[in-house]
């Protein structure tokens, strides 16, 4: 991590996949650029830097957010949850075995937004049908093409939930 | 598991990079650390044409963490010669050389590196450089300069031109009793990889360089750096283990490649470029075309004449070629053909080759034309393309290695249900929707390259297979292992697959879909290598049980060689290579085109693509709610990643169809929407079903693994479709590409 | 980007008073902010990060009518269950702007603040009044596709770019905002401004002055709405053209009307006398017609978005056979019934 000393910097905390972070930062760094360069969590991935492709979706206090479109001094005191932070234990997350059983990928590259962004539609509960899922994943593009192959992923995590639910219910 | 059963190939297994790819594990050209890393960000030219007349540094070079701004006045010595910068697969001309002179070829082009110990102080500095320019006329307008279009006095290697004329199609198509003469435009279209290109240069300290690049061809990119900058090819290495799409646009190697090279040496540090979004659209794109298809036909739609000529756009500095019209000649049974081919010149970067180059636009200008035709003549769209059937390349007059088309019509009609079509336009509809289905065919070469692999038999029984391939999201890690496991009758954990690295055997690019045939018959050519020296090692060894057999006879297969008659009577690798005193057994393998074969043969995959849109014709919208595209590829290694190729291939294809256009101000010479949320890509919302149907057929000739490559067929013939669908929809033919909105809503409206 | 002091008051009223110079700006959600500074087009010489001032919640006042604190984010307004069921067009309008992830960080005060997205703005390299006041409009006669139809002049043809917005000046909503000089209250209408002269001045709002919430009257138009919004593709773009309208229907009768456009000026567009003109009219497609050609009277193409003056009148006259239907546009089914 390169340092230049005669900047201001700006102490943040950041929890971010679990672990507290005590950091020192200038105010003109977006989250996306401390995560990748500063922090080396190069999982989250830089398509556009401007919102416009979904690629750098982490999980801000459980919400999807563009962490291109944030910077890292607005987010202080924050819980971050990136790529690298869903599985637990080695495990995991079912997200990431239905985008691998059902191939919602190729080249990979914006894979850990459409996850990230996939895991934040789950915790919101508002989707229901395969139109909404495509709906409410538009803000992930991929470039490859596996739409089809990303909803049916996200279809088979959801669609048992919302059962169980209604099941619960 | 019994002798000679297929355990791999053919299998829809996941992804073996899968896990790494959902955990960000995987790793792209500018995620890799350095010690004491400098980024560089590149600061492109605001005018297409004319000179730098001064440059203001200062303030730049004085922003805090700013340790070198280059320019063309203080860039280092690189190669003088076009051939130095030339790469693999460069058209004819003088290829565009970073910082040469004070000289604008195209707007955005890229005039300065400034390097810092920050990624912010480098792409924030940016803003304080002030250039004063000397500004020349410029035309980035193909319409205005088709007058001055040139056939290309130069070939590019690799690309044939046109064929000779055949027949006499101008008085066939006179003396034709139908026919039809269509002009048809398809705008410049932009790769837009969801990864920016980017290169991390690691400068190793003892004079060597280990580059992370993003690139289609880790060698090409290599040879490329070692040419332009003098350097010894040992103490250059190049890797590209994972690739975030490319879909051509890393064919060459780009900008960012350069710099980071040039600064490394320069400041003997390590150095990342990363190229902005915004940069990514003057990196090269798929040319802005117009086409005149002319096409004539008996009244039982037997085509009488074909004529198409095409005019695409390239630039100043480079006569970039793709075979744009040659299919007009092959596709479909005619006498009479006539096919040209033009550039002209732009004041823009070159194009590069993307997705189904050439193909991509001359077929969905053919395909339009005919289903034009096909109304014309009162006959159906799959009717008229089954009449026309080509039972061999009628440009060449060589025979196909296969040609399963007329299965991909009729099994993807019957998945479609085509049949219950209502033959007129206008004749289907839902709640305020008027639904339409078009069809088109689809072709593409089946290109064999050369290529070289090793595999490494270890003595614990586990095989690595190794070419310099890449996987730009093809599957290529995938394949090659099923490959190796399918040969060893290993599980696919036991079997490492190595690429995206210069210093690996010898591969071309990955493009053309050629890797999978190409580097997948190396592999296997590699395997069977080992498995000959592996079977020499067992007969030799005392009392061997394979003392009496020939290599036919043997099966190698869980750890064990043994013979396929009596599989008892066997020895385990770890036997043999234990008495052998090896700890591994390599051997290379080879692949090239058989030339001899391709006197007589010509090996392309086909598809029929059958698309449903929905119009609401009042408002213009519209959606694309399902696609059925049956190809026929010869052998499918993985029907799941060979399946992905095609989705993604059919998605681009719809934004073709719908989306995708450069938007150039053409007074300023300059892409207006040079950003994802202008320029559009199809979201998740665009694409609704695809369905993807793989015809059986069996090709012997085409490689030795009988696989075709999967890569841009999926392209080729869905715009058309699209079209043809959207015609058939509301009776509203538009013959310009992209189809927005505005043009459904300006077309004449049908009587 | 350009190097700026960051200040995070915690009170709004020290947040006005980090806000009391002319390039101070402040910072919510960033979603457009922080963007246009990376083009360097925005260049705040302090940035002041209001997001931690109390201006997150959602109330409904005793008068009945909603109030959104500046801070509250699209997603929290566009799913909150008394919105979706009394304000359902607002909800609508918001779902139908950006993405899931933008909608999870923008915030109501930022929707009123969003520039223009036209393609010159953003580019530092080209004339732009609105982002270098005298330096001319090089979308007029350039790339156009996007621009303004109504209200435009010879500096700007820029269009706001907001979905929200529209449905709020629907609505009848007002602005409060509070600066040195006090709190005042600005109708939504008189929020954004015409470019005129003075393209770079987006809205009323005065140095200093921070939006502290927006209030919206209870409307009663039952299920007689719709926002309709029409793009290049179907999903996470801007509006070509966007529609709200909301209809109070007695017997087939229009009792009241409501009618705003987004994508087609500098600020969302409502036409009261065509309203007007709709009250005391039995619905159907004629009248429509007749309020959609009056409400683009004046309307005027410059080029590329020709087409969208006749977008404009059919999406009018859609969304108004939507409202009248009691069939609002659902944003996740693309087939526009």
């Amino acid at each position: 991590m390169n340092q230049i000393p005669h900047y201001p910097q700006i102490s943040i905390s950041l929890t971010i996949n679990g672990t507290l972070h005590e950091l020192k930062v200038e105010p003109w760094v977006t989250l996306l650029d401390l995560l990748r360069e500063r922090l080396l969590l190069t999982g989250t991935k830089k398509g556009c830097d401007q919102g416009q492709c979904g690629a750098c979706t982490v999980l801000v206090d459980g919400k999807r957010v563009n962490s291109c479109l944030a910077l890292a001094v607005s987010r202080d005191g924050a819980e971050i949850t990136t790529i690298e932070g869903l599985a637990q234990n080695g495990e995991l997350h079912p997200l990431q075995v239905a985008f691998i059983g059902r191939d919602a990928f190729q080249c990979g590259y914006c894979t850990p937004g459409q996850i990230c962004s996939a895991a934040g539609l789950l915790a919101e509960g508002h989707t229901r049908s395969r139109a909404e899922i495509r709906e409410h994943m538009s803000g992930n593009l991929c470039r490859c093409g596996a739409y089809t192959n990303i909803a049916d992923a996200v279809e088979d995590v959801l669609m048992p939930r919302i059962a169980a639910k209604e099941a619960a219910e | 598991m019994s002798v000679g059963e297929i355990t791999h190939i053919g299998r829809p297994t996941n992804r073996v990079d899968g896990r790494l790819k959902v955990t960000g594990q995987a790793h792209y050209a500018a995620e890799y650390p350095a010690d004491d890393l400098l980024y560089g960000y590149i600061v492109g030219s605001t005018i297409a044409a004319g000179r730098i007349a001064a440059m203001h540094l200062d303030a730049a070079r004085q922003f805090p963490g700013v340790v070198e701004i280059f320019t063309h006045e203080n860039r280092s010595k690189a190669a003088w010669l076009d051939r130095s910068w030339r790469d693999e697969v460069a058209p004819p001309g003088h290829p565009f050389r970073p910082l040469h002179s004070d000289r604008i070829l195209f707007d955005g082009q890229p005039v300065a590196l400034i390097v810092a110990e920050t990624f912010e102080a480098a792409r924030d500095a940016g803003s304080l450089i002030r250039i004063a320019y000397d500004v020349d006329a410029h035309c980035t307008e193909l319409e205005a300069k088709r007058a001055e279009a040139y056939v290309p006095p130069e070939q590019r290697s690799g690309i044939p031109p046109p064929p000779d004329p055949r027949g006499d199609a101008e008085q066939a198509f006179q003396d034709a009793p139908v026919k039809i003469s269509r002009d048809y435009r398809v705008n410049a279209e932009h790769h837009n990889p969801m990864e920016m290109f980017a290169t991390t240069c690691v400068f190793e300290g003892d004079g060597k360089l280990t580059i992370y690049d993003k690139t289609q061809g880790s060698q090409n990119a290599q040879g490329y750096v070692t040419s332009v900058f003098g350097l010894r090819s040992k103490d250059v290495r190049l890797v590209n283990h994972y690739v975030g799409g490319a879909f051509g646009a890393g064919l060459r190697p780009q900008h960012q490649l350069f710099f980071a090279v040039m600064a490394s040496l320069e400041l003997q540090r390590s150095v990342r470029v990363s190229l902005t979004r915004a940069q990514m659209f003057h990196i090269g794109y798929r040319p802005d075309s117009y086409h005149t298809v002319s096409l004539a036909a008996d009244r039982d739609g037997r085509l009488q004449s074909i004529m198409h000529d095409a005019v695409a756009s390239t630039s100043h500095y480079e006569d970039y070629q793709e075979a744009v019209v040659n299919w007009s000649g092959m596709m479909y049974h005619c006498d009479n053909v006539k096919l040209t081919y033009q550039l002209a010149k732009l004041d823009t970067a070159t194009p590069c080759d993307m997705r189904a180059p050439g193909a991509a636009i001359g077929v969905t200008a053919l395909e339009c034309a005919l289903d034009e035709l096909s109304y014309e003549l009162g006959i159906g769209p799959l009717e008229i393309r089954r009449i026309n059937f080509a039972s061999k390349d009628e440009n060449t007059k060589k025979q196909f290695t296969s040609k399963a088309l007329l299965e991909c019509y009729s099994e993807g009609a019957a998945a479609f249900g085509w049949e219950k079509r209502s033959p007129k336009p206008r004749a289907m509809r839902e709640g305020r929707e008027l639904i339409g289905w078009g069809v088109s065919t689809g072709m593409w070469d089946a290109f064999l390259q050369k290529a070289q692999a090793t595999a490494t038999l270890k003595v614990d029984g586990t095989l690595e297979v190794a070419t310099a391939a890449s996987d730009i999201g093809t599957g290529t890690w995938t394949i090659l292992t099923q490959i190796g496991a399918e040969a060893f009758g290993l599980p696919l954990e036991d079997v490492q697959a190595r690429i995206g690295d210069s210093t690996l055997p010898m591969s071309p690019v990955e493009g053309g879909s050629w890797t999978a045939a190409s580097n997948g018959s190396a592999v296997q050519a590699a395997c069977d290598a080992v498995k000959h020296s592996l079977f020499k090692q067992a007969r030799k060894m005392a009392n061997s049980p394979l003392a009496d057999a020939s290599f036919e006879d043997v099966e190698v297969r869980d750890q064990r060689i043994f013979r396929k008659d009596d599989p008892a009577r066997g020895l385990s690798v770890f036997e043999v290579m234990h008495a052998a005193e090896l700890k591994e057994i390599t051997e290379q393998g080879k692949v090239s085109p058989n030339l001899r074969q391709m006197l007589k043969y010509t090996s392309y995959t086909h598809s029929a693509v059958f698309a449903e849109v929905r119009v609401d014709e009042y408002l213009g919208v519209v959606r694309v709610t399902r696609v059925v595209c049956a190809a026929a590829a010869g052998k499918i290694l993985n029907p799941k990643t060979a399946r992905s190729q095609i989705l993604g291939g059919v998605v681009m294809g719809i934004g073709m169809a719908l989306h995708e256009e450069a938007m150039t101000d053409h007074r300023l010479g300059k892409i207006m929407n040079a950003n994802l949320g202008e320029y559009h890509v199809p979201a998740h919302a665009d694409i609704e079903d695809i369905e993807v149907i793989f015809v059986d057929e069996k090709d012997d000739k085409v490689s030795p693994l009988g696989v075709k490559g999967l890569g841009e067929i999926g392209i080729v013939g869905t715009a058309s479709a699209v079209a043809n669908a959207i015609f058939h929809a509301t009776g509203v033919r538009v013959r310009d590409f992209p189809i927005t909105i505005d043009k459904i809503l300006n077309a004449p409206r049908p009587s | 980007m350009n190097r700026f002091e960051y200040i995070r008051p915690a009170t709004v009223a020290d947040a006005i008073a980090a806000l009391n110079e002319p390039a101070a700006r402040a910072l919510a959600g960033g979603t457009n902010l922080v963007d246009l500074m990376k083009y360097d087009v925005a260049q705040p010489s302090r940035l002041v990060d209001i997001n931690r001032l109390p201006l997150k919640s959602i109330e409904i006042t005793s008068g009945g009518a909603l109030r959104i604190g500046a801070l509250v984010t699209n997603t929290d307004l566009a799913w909150h269950q008394d919105v979706r069921e009394k304000w359902p067009i607002l909800s609508s309008a918001i779902l139908a702007g950006a993405s899931p992830q933008l909608r999870n960080a923008a915030t109501a005060g930022g929707n009123l603040m969003q520039r223009t997205r036209c393609y010159y703005f953003y580019d530092p390299s080209t004339a732009c009044n609105k982002r270098q006041p005298g330096s001319g409009c090089s979308a007029i006669g350039g790339v156009n596709r996007i621009h303004a139809i109504l209200g435009a002049s010879d500096s700007c043809i820029a269009v706001h770019p907001s979905d929200m917005c529209v449905a709020m000046v629907a609505l009848d909503a007002s602005v409060e905002v509070e600066g040195p000089e006090g709190k005042r209250s600005i109708p939504m209408s008189g929020f954004h401004r015409l470019p005129g002269g003075e393209p770079e001045r987006d809205n009323t709002l005065k140095v200093g002055e921070l939006i502290t919430s927006i209030i919206i009257p209870e409307p009663h138009f039952g299920a007689h709405h719709t926002y309709l919004k029409i793009r290049d593709r179907l999903s996470y773009a801007f509006a070509l053209i966007s529609v709200a309208a909301a209809l109070r229907v007695d017997e087939g009768v229009i009792q009241d009307a409501r009618i705003a456009l987004g994508g087609v000026a500098h600020k969302p567009w409502r036409d009261f006398d065509a309203e007007k003109s709709l009250k005391g009219e039995r619905v159907g497609t004629q009248g429509f017609t007749q309020v959609a050609d009056f409400i683009l009277r004046d309307a005027k193409g410059q080029g590329d978005n020709d087409f969208k003056i006749e977008l404009a009148r059919r999406a009018i006259v859609r969304a108004l056979e939507q409202a009248a239907a009691g069939t609002p546009q659902d944003q996740a089914d693309k087939s526009i019934h």
